[in-house]
């Protein structure tokens, strides 16, 4: 039985949409509604000795950033009634894996995302975290508009 | 056609550079290069103290650890793939980045430089000793950056700080030779302060610029005015300076990605020749295995052979100076020993496969007998336009990345030394960065023996007091790293996906 719908948020209009739409269906069926933000970043990029040095503080940096711009506000706004259990999560990493990992460590009944809305193009390149999720999730995924 | 007065006020000024630097730099290299003659062995054959120095330390450390570096190498790759990261972790420095910030430390000059010259001056045979030299550097670094994690400074802002100066204090201080331990410390960072100066920013600026002139017509060329040297040098200085004193941190980036990409292109490049040429491969082979003990090039000997093979090898590679364990010191483990695993594919790359490609290459085409222009670039250079002729500039471009991205490697790494010696400070901190940018305009400028001796001399002396800590810490060493490795044979150390079950 699963305990949560996952959101993963991104500061997108699309994605507060989402997680507004995460937050209805788990008021419906009584689960855990868990935000995710995941700031983008892989164990195999190049950096120079600098960066690394301050790779932990610039990793706070990041954390706290995504918390103020992304989550805290839809985190606050929805748990704002008191009637829905609330999480904000942030994660560095590749978002769709990511968030595939994060459905597993809560239990998800499914994973909720925003339709970017990106051309062809930039999807056809550098690809899209809602197409990538539909190939990589164990569990359904709902792309809202 | 008589010269503009402009030019030749300009000509001087690259002489005056010149004639001021070398004096200074033969010097240095006078008493660095201190070399016993061995009159036994053939006339003129001299044998460099401080070459021995290195060569011994990394036979002992491979005999002491009985043959570390090549039982790591597996367990090396499972590390840098990832195997034992922890997903949550996630976001800090990987053994991956702290290997790939190191190697974009390393392959640089040396590789294409470096390697002409060895061969120019030793004949084929320095190829193998310089093979030779990579595999026993591979258990030097391992050990290097074993104690720079173990040793290393975490600062409450969660910065991290390390290499030799923190280990020889640190550690020395453990076995009860505190103040031996900060004078070899402060020694260190002297040395380093130099050879960031140097090998890391003068000879870098001298061979980008030298290839620079030489793909755009030589002497007739529009850099081969007067002052060419020194105005490359400042354009060198801004770029160098914009990432380190700017905070423009946008260029480093994209040549962090360009850089692994040049090395990738510059290894296809070198298999281009090989193949273009591959009857004569092994004639070449042949050349290299029996010139190292038969040399046909007339360097005072097996011995002459032997040092160029070995200087070069760890001018190129860096094994036993104790840069890299700076740049290694970032990554994030609980394990100093899994670093230690991780570095000895550093010389692998950068000396056993890199500078193998470069020296192949040479030895297959010839070029390395011309006696027409100085060994360096252009000797690689030429190997590769017996080829393709377009490809001294795409040469040329690598050049300038490498030696770019080398040059932002030791401005750290003299950063570290001089905040090391002077505290962390902005002062310290501009200081450093404005002098460092200083010397790309005068490594531009000075003639290439000036700037090769002057290089070579200080970073072989970082050598001395790493060296000798790595010998009073090599208990240490063997303690940390064979623990490591029983605990691993143990399965007391299961990857993530054997922890998942």
């Amino acid at each position: 039985m699963s305990s949560s719908i996952l959101v993963g948020l991104d500061g997108s209009e699309a994605s507060v949409r989402a997680a507004d739409a995460g937050a209805e269906a788990a008021r419906r069926h009584d689960l855990k509604l868990v935000l995710a933000c995941v700031v983008p970043w892989s164990p195999y990029a190049i950096t120079t000795a600098e960066d690394n040095e301050r790779r932990s503080v610039e990793k706070a940096r990041e954390v706290a950033a995504a918390h103020e711009r992304v989550l805290d506000p839809v985190v606050d706004r929805l748990s704002i009634d008191g009637d829905l259990p609330v999480e904000g999560v942030v994660r560095h990493g590749h978002p769709a894996e990511t968030l595939v990992r994060l459905a597993r460590e809560h239990d998800a009944a499914w994973i909720t995302v925003g339709r970017v809305g990106q051309s062809r193009v930039r999807t056809l390149l550098f690809g899209s975290t809602p197409s990538s999720l539909i190939q990589l999730s164990p569990v359904p995924v709902l792309v809202v508009p | 056609m008589s010269a503009a007065p402009g030019t030749v006020l300009a000509a001087s000024f690259d002489e005056q550079v010149d004639s001021f630097f070398a004096p200074v730099s033969e010097f240095i290299t006078s008493i660095v290069f201190f070399a016993v003659p061995l009159d036994f062995l053939g006339e003129g054959v001299e044998l460099p103290l401080i070459v021995v120095w290195l060569v011994v330390a990394g036979f002992f450390f491979t005999i002491y650890l009985r043959g570390f570096q090549f039982r790591a190498f597996t367990h090396a790759i499972r590390l840098i793939r990832g195997h034992y990261d922890d997903p949550g972790n996630a976001g800090e420095v990987t053994h991956f980045q702290a290997l790939a910030t190191a190697v974009s430390g390393t392959v640089g000059l040396g590789n294409i430089a470096g390697v002409a010259v060895a061969i120019s001056l030793g004949g084929p045979g320095a190829t193998l000793w310089m093979i030779i030299a990579g595999l026993v550097g591979m258990c030097t670094k391992g050990v290097e950056c074993t104690l720079g994690v173990k040793y290393r400074n975490v600062y409450p802002d969660g910065r991290v700080s390390g290499g030799p100066m923190y280990y020889l204090s640190r550690g020395l201080a453990e076995k009860g030779m505190g103040t031996l331990g900060k004078v070899l410390a402060v020694l260190f960072c002297i040395f380093t302060l130099g050879g960031a100066v140097g090998g890391g920013n003068m000879f870098q600026a001298n061979q980008a610029f030298s290839q620079a002139q030489s793909v755009t017509g030589g002497d007739d060329g529009p850099l081969g005015g007067g002052a060419a040297g020194a105005i490359f040098g400042l354009v060198l200085a801004l770029l160098v300076g914009a990432v380190i004193i700017g905070g423009i941190r946008s260029i480093a980036r994209v040549t962090d990605k360009l850089v692994p990409f040049m090395a990738v292109f510059y290894v296809i490049a070198c298999l281009t020749v090989v193949f273009a040429n591959l009857s004569e491969v092994p004639q070449a082979l042949w050349a290299i295995v029996s010139q190292a003990f038969t040399p046909e090039a007339g360097y005072g000997g097996i011995i002459g052979v032997l040092i160029q093979g070995f200087r070069r090898a760890a001018f190129s590679n860096e094994a036993g100076l104790g840069s890299a364990a700076i740049a290694h010191s970032a990554v994030k483990t609980d394990e100093p020993a899994t670093e230690g695993h991780v570095a000895v594919l550093e010389p692998f790359i950068d000396t056993v496969v890199i500078c193998t490609m470069t020296a192949l290459a040479i030895v297959i085409t010839g070029t390395y007998a011309d006696e027409s222009s100085a060994p360096g670039v252009q000797t690689t250079s030429a190997a590769f336009e017996t080829v393709v002729s377009w490809f001294p500039i795409v040469l040329a471009v690598a050049v300038i990345l490498f030696a770019y991205s080398t040059m932002l490697a030791w401005s750290y790494y003299g950063l570290k030394a001089a905040t090391y010696l002077f505290g962390e400070s902005m002062v310290v901190d501009r200081t450093w960065k404005s002098i460092f940018c200083l010397f790309v305009v005068i490594g531009a400028s000075s003639a290439l023996d000036a700037v090769i001796g002057f290089s070579d001399s200080m970073i072989f002396l970082m050598a001395l007091p790493n060296i000798l800590g790595l010998y009073l810490m090599a208990g240490v060493v063997k303690a940390e790293l064979f623990g490591y490795r029983k605990r691993l044979a143990n399965g007391e150390l299961p990857t993530m996906a054997e922890r998942r079950g």
